[in-house]
């Protein structure tokens, strides 16, 4: 790494974690602190945006004090500050948005609002060079999305979801099976000790379409655990769970494959929460092995929200002379771009 | 001393600056426009029309509520950013008790309050003590008219200060009569001028990253499951 490299302050805070990164050369990461409220949320079966935005107010400069302190950096080295400006709760947003104009107003910094979802796409970098084109399967608890890129810092959504977000669905499902929340995680374990026979649709939607939806596969599963405990059949969770996974994850690997194909990318990489996934993972890992394609998954650390991504995404918009005035909101509805 | 005062705790939105004994400069607007737009580039005008820059500054003063939680938590997120990193010290002024200030000669019960919706104010009282005010019941939110039955005799005059007067008019002078003291909307916005030299006076928060907003109110769905939990 070469020492005048820019070292970027990432703040990420649009859901329920609080977290600051330090980032030198937009790959090199030298703190990434986050603190998660999930057992704050845990009781409400998920996240109260009012109790997230209490929370953040009070982790804010903690937890930018442990960033730079853990980087051994000060703010005079720091030469700009992104943050998260959207998507995500606005209220959550808010406090991040305007911690990071203090901190930029404070030391006269630049100020790089950046997309949450752009953030979640360059956490690869992190870990990985990256290679144009290349195409971003986005899932997580808000997003299911295929972006294609070819370029750095160009972004095309080719599909997206039309209802539920797979992390939603799965979320949902998980309530249904009385598992405790966040659900996901729990989903993926017990599926891995069942076996697929329950049968659930898979939304392919109209022929070439890179769209999902998940609400039909959701309400069929609401409405087999229904219909087995009105016959007083029994069902084993295991394998509804793995019924249920197969079914998210046959759509998302198809769709992603064939995209990678139609526009002859050179890597595939997998972003957000859901990232964490082993089926999703696994086989993901298995339709890309015989490929020239190159597959790309990150770390849980760096596919769960955190502040690293924030940080390598800014350090984008920090090269191409992006600069946020002090006017900068939080924008939950915000396009996504550098 | 350079003290930097900011109250966004409602739709009031204030700053002001003030150098030793003198206040420099006061900005105050009340519009139902985005605080978190608007507070931090009226921060860097009113330094820099007040030829203060941001690492020349030695307290931050923020009106902690009640009030709008959001408003509230933007006001208050910039102040701890800005005390934390600059180094300096952070006060914690009532929003209430600010507004009180603009009744300071007053002779019997000021009362401050913000409209907290469904018959419901965020109030406090004081009474005058030479020039300043000495506070005579904690912050709190209750139900105005209730509040208004019970406490009717133990003043004999009542300055109500607020913006959201007009909405309780009727309800005050019909439980108090004469005892109702009414101001001019002149006196209604909270002055960061009055939150400046509160801050001043007060001794600074000692831990500036556990700082929180007064909400005085419990979030609902903590509320709800602290409720369900006692059943
Ligand atoms: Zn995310």
């Amino acid at each position: 790494m070469e020492n005048n490299a820019e070292i970027i302050l990432g703040i990420e805070t649009s859901c329920d974690e609080t977290a600051v990164s330090i980032v030198k050369g937009g790959t090199e990461v030298l703190s990434n602190i986050v603190a998660s409220q999930i057992e704050s949320h845990k009781r409400f079966g998920g996240v109260v945006p009012e109790i997230a935005s209490r929370h953040h107010v009070e982790e804010m400069t903690v937890i930018l004090e442990e960033a730079l302190r853990t980087a051994e950096v000060t703010m005079d080295d720091v030469d700009a500050i992104a943050v998260t400006e959207g998507p995500g709760l606005v209220g959550a947003l808010l406090i991040g948005v305007n911690t990071a104009k203090a901190l930029a107003f404070a030391h006269q910094k630049p100020l790089i609002g950046t997309h949450h979802i752009a953030g979640h796409i360059y956490a690869n970098q992190l870990v990985s060079e990256l290679k144009y084109p290349l195409l971003a399967l986005v899932v997580s608890g808000g997003h299911t999305e295929l972006v294609h890129m070819e370029s750095e810092g160009e972004f095309t959504l080719i599909g997206e979801t039309r209802d539920d977000a797979a992390g939603e669905a799965y979320d949902k499902v998980a309530r249904t099976l009385k598992l405790p929340y966040p659900g996901g995680p729990h989903i993926d374990r017990l599926a891995q000790e069942g076996v697929e026979s329950v049968p659930l649709p898979r939304a392919w939607l109209e022929k070439g379409s890179y769209d999902f939806s998940f609400s039909g596969l959701k309400s069929a599963v609401i409405n087999t655990v229904h219909n087995a405990k009105q016959r007083n059949e029994e069902i084993k969770p295991e394998d509804l769970a793995a019924s249920f996974q197969a079914a998210v994850v046959d759509v998302l690997v198809t769709k992603t494959k064939r995209a990678a194909e139609e526009y002859d990318v050179k890597q595939v990489l997998l972003a957000g929460g859901v990232a964490a996934n082993k089926g999703l993972r696994s086989s993901l890992k298995e339709v890309f092995a015989d490929s020239d394609i190159e597959l790309i998954i990150p770390p849980l650390h760096y596919c769960t929200d955190n502040a690293a991504m924030i940080a390598a995404a800014g350090t984008i918009g920090y090269r191409k002379g992006k600069r946020s005035s002090l006017q900068l909101n939080a924008n939950p509805g915000l396009e996504l771009g550098i | 001393m350079r003290v930097l005062a900011i109250d966004s705790s409602n739709y009031v939105m204030g700053i002001a600056v003030m150098v030793d004994d003198t206040i420099v400069g006061e900005l105050i607007t009340n519009l139902k426009k985005n605080h978190s737009i608007r507070l931090m580039p009226a921060i860097e005008e009113l330094l820099e029309e007040v030829g203060v820059k941001p690492n020349e500054l030695d307290r931050i003063v923020v009106a902690e509520g009640p009030g709008s939680y959001t408003g509230l938590r933007i006001g208050v997120s910039i102040a701890k950013t800005l005390a934390w990193t600059l180094k300096i010290p952070l006060v914690g002024v009532s929003s209430l008790e600010v507004l009180a200030q603009s009744g300071r000669f007053f002779d019997g019960a000021i009362v401050p309050f913000f409209d907290a919706r469904r018959g419901q104010v965020y109030n406090g009282v004081f009474v005058k003590d030479g020039t300043r005010l000495m506070r005579k019941n904690e912050d709190q939110i209750v139900l105005f008219e209730e509040w208004l039955k019970q406490n009717k005799d133990a003043h004999d005059q009542f300055l109500f200060i607020s913006n959201d007067l007009l909405n309780h008019k009727e309800t005050i002078v019909e439980i108090l009569g004469d005892k109702a003291v009414l101001p001019p909307v002149s006196c209604a916005n909270a002055r960061p001028s009055e939150l400046a030299v509160l801050g001043a006076m007060k001794e600074p928060i000692e831990d500036v990253h556990s700082f929180k907003p007064n909400y005085v109110r419990m979030a609902e769905a903590e509320a709800k499951w602290l409720a369900s939990q006692e059943k």
